[in-house]
């Protein structure tokens, strides 16, 4: 109903706002007002470097909310982040201690150990029927079990890779980080796969109803799998990437990536019922959440007021257009 | 059918979460090197009661077919601001109490004014309140620390005729105080017939909104005995991330073990408080028998994947595939 509305006032404006998202159009402006209220606090802000820096900052959680995002669009949701992203970080890392090849092959092992959580996640939701906030919860509290057993309750002393550190923080091209690159090739990725590919209409229509999507002869429980699978091997990417940005991998490290990427995906405009949503909205909900951490750390805000105004944040951006209709 | 095995039918996911914990109990005591002493039991009691309050509040919400992820963070919240204003004089105690309660409550009311009137996904906005709760309760409590009513927390935790725990009866207090005329109540029933079919309710002229608001909101009421109960066992007020976020997840175990439908509509409050005294005596089998206690959170998870796997069983009841996609 609000969209017919929405489109008669939009129907006087140029055609390329008028078919846009008005919720990444929100999310857009958000980041413009972000930037205009930083560079009133500080004239750097709007400088190059600094945007570059939060570029390349923006491009972890970029990675990580990629996953999310595909199965956020078939109406579940994946909280086995925190450890999908431990565990890609700690597998990379340990991985190393095992010789040349151990070098070799740390990167795609740490991938290879977060699509293992994830096709757990899928079997559960897809095969089970189990609801995803249970069965990745679960599997979120057995990878973290696994990983406190492997390390003896410590961080591991294992440091990255130089690979990862080259992945993470090297220019291959002058200016631009490796990172942001890596971002962008995933997003083009996924932008192609969601709008070119039978897979990404499939998951559409799996977001929308799944039953007309399995009457229609999609193998829906593959999809969902799938799904799930490659959302853990994103998180963990977003986790190897993490440790050679740090150089080293830490057990709580997934944490902080939890809310930021489910909040990412929403604040760009994709339903959390699973059908709707573009993913030029979660590069501009990432881009919002990074700038907004990035503004209350150079405000010196501590801990305990940044996890409050986040929240707030969240929920005062989801009343405004993230509701569900009416009931009646 | 008699009404006995109705009764029976009705009461199955409850039974069960009893016979496992007598069974998981019993296990527990015979193989713990001090065998079954009222001090044994009262540690494990106390241990227990705690998840046990968290696990009502959680149950509360499921039964409307919502999901509360923001209760650890209650729970964390009310222990921080329960080690400041639970102390002093018997009156200042009292209404530290009150005070604590009452902020319980009006986070519950919150969740719920969100999820409800707001229109917003449970899951979504309880992580974002939780995030909220969290911060004023690292504010409170940036660093461990506090105190609490000595007294009051000796007395709540010790034994009744020095063999009953009295946290036991405390929480069987709480049990007829609170969830037995809610759920014998309209609203109750409201809210067990919005997690059955909402749609159905509403079109019955049922009051589901006023039901699942009472739910929200007496869930954060218990969430925050449960952490004014925290406050009592550790003397100190304590803002700890991992321990809110393992109560979430132990709360949802809690519920799942003690029969509550995930789908919401069937199970109760007492299933779930079985379900978390079976899970903590689980939990604590790892030191009976001497294991490394490294492996706890990897045992904790798995029993936790496998309780939720159960529920896969009802497949095998499906006739028409179409069933699979609710």
């Amino acid at each position: 109903m609000s969209e017919t509305t929405l489109g008669g006032i939009a129907g006087r404006m140029p055609k390329f706002i008028r078919r846009a998202d008005p919720a990444v159009l929100t999310a857009f402006a958000c980041i413009v007002l972000l930037l205009f209220l930083g560079s009133l606090y500080s004239r750097s802000f709007l400088s190059p470097e600094y945007l570059l820096q939060q570029l390349k900052v923006a491009s972890f959680l970029g990675v990580i909310a990629t996953g999310m995002m595909l199965v956020v669009l078939l109406g579940q949701i994946d909280l086995s982040v925190p450890w999908s992203v431990a565990a890609g970080a700690m597998m990379a890392c340990a991985a190393a201690a095992y010789g040349p090849v151990g070098v070799a092959l740390a990167i795609p092992f740490g991938i290879f150990c977060g699509v293992l959580i994830g096709i757990v996640n899928g079997i559960g939701v897809a095969y089970l029927r189990i609801p995803s906030m249970i069965i990745t919860l679960a599997t979120n509290a057995v990878a973290q079990g696994l990983m406190v057993v492997y390390t003896g309750g410590f961080s591991p002393q294992d440091s990255a890779t130089r690979a990862m550190r080259y992945l993470a923080t090297g220019f291959t091209i002058p200016g631009v980080p490796n990172a942001v690159i890596i971002w962008a090739v995933i997003g083009a990725a996924m932008v192609f796969v969601l709008t070119r590919t039978g897979f990404g209409r499939t998951v559409y229509g799996i977001g929308n109803r799944e039953r007309a999507a399995y009457l229609s002869g999609i193998d829906t429980r593959r999809v969902v799998m799938i799904a799930f699978a490659v959302s853990g091997g994103l998180s963990a990417f977003g986790g190897v990437l993490l440790a050679g940005y740090a150089s080293k991998a830490a057990q709580s490290m997934g944490d902080a990536y939890l809310l930021p990427s489910i909040a990412a995906v929403v604040l760009g405009g994709t339903s959390i019922l699973g059908g709707r949503g573009s993913y030029l909205g979660t590069v501009a909900g990432v881009i919002l959440i990074t700038l907004l951490q990035s503004i209350l750390s150079v405000m010196q805000m501590p801990e305990a007021g940044r996890q409050i105004i986040y929240g707030v944040v969240i929920v005062a951006m989801l009343l405004l257009y993230g509701r569900a209709p009416a009931s009646r | 059918m008699k009404d006995w095995r109705y009764w029976l039918a009705e009461q199955r996911g409850t039974l069960l979460a009893l016979g496992i914990f007598i069974v998981m109990f019993v296990i527990y005591t015979s193989n713990h090197p001090a065998g079954f002493t009222a001090n044994v039991v009262q540690t494990a009691a106390n241990k227990g009661v705690l998840l046990a309050f968290v696990a009502m509040a959680q149950t509360l919400v499921v039964i409307t077919a919502g999901i509360d992820l923001s209760v650890g963070m209650i729970f964390l919240l009310t222990n921080c601001l329960a080690s400041w204003l639970v102390v002093g004089t018997p009156m200042q105690t009292t209404l530290g109490v009150i005070a604590v309660l009452a902020v319980g409550l009006l986070c519950g009311a919150i969740n719920g004014a969100i999820v409800i009137y707001g229109r917003l996904q449970p899951i979504v906005a309880t992580i974002a309140t939780g995030a909220v709760y969290y911060g004023i309760g690292l504010l409170l409590r940036p660093f461990p620390g506090g105190s609490v009513n000595e007294d009051l927390a000796d007395a709540l935790t010790g034994r009744v005729f020095d063999v009953v725990p009295a946290s036991l009866v405390v929480l069987l207090a709480i049990v007829l105080v609170i969830w037995v005329p809610f759920s014998r109540s309209v609203l109750g029933r409201a809210a067990y017939a919005a997690g059955s079919s909402e749609t159905a309710a509403y079109m019955s002229g049922v009051p589901i909104r006023r039901g699942k608001f009472a739910a929200y909101t007496l869930a954060g009421l218990l969430a925050a005995i449960g952490g004014l109960f925290l406050t009592f066992f550790t003397y100190t007020g304590d803002a700890a991330y991992a321990s809110g976020n393992a109560y979430t997840l132990f709360s949802i175990a809690a519920v799942v073990l003690g029969g509550v439908s995930l789908f919401g509509g069937k199970g109760s409050a007492i299933g779930a408080i079985f379900g978390a005294l079976a899970f903590r005596t689980i939990g604590d089998l790892l030191f009976v028998f001497d294991f490394d206690p490294l492996w706890q959170p990897l045992f904790q998870g798995v029993i936790l994947l496998i309780a939720v796997s159960l529920g896969a069983f009802a497949l095998f009841r499906v006739r028409n595939r179409l069933e699979w996609f609710l």
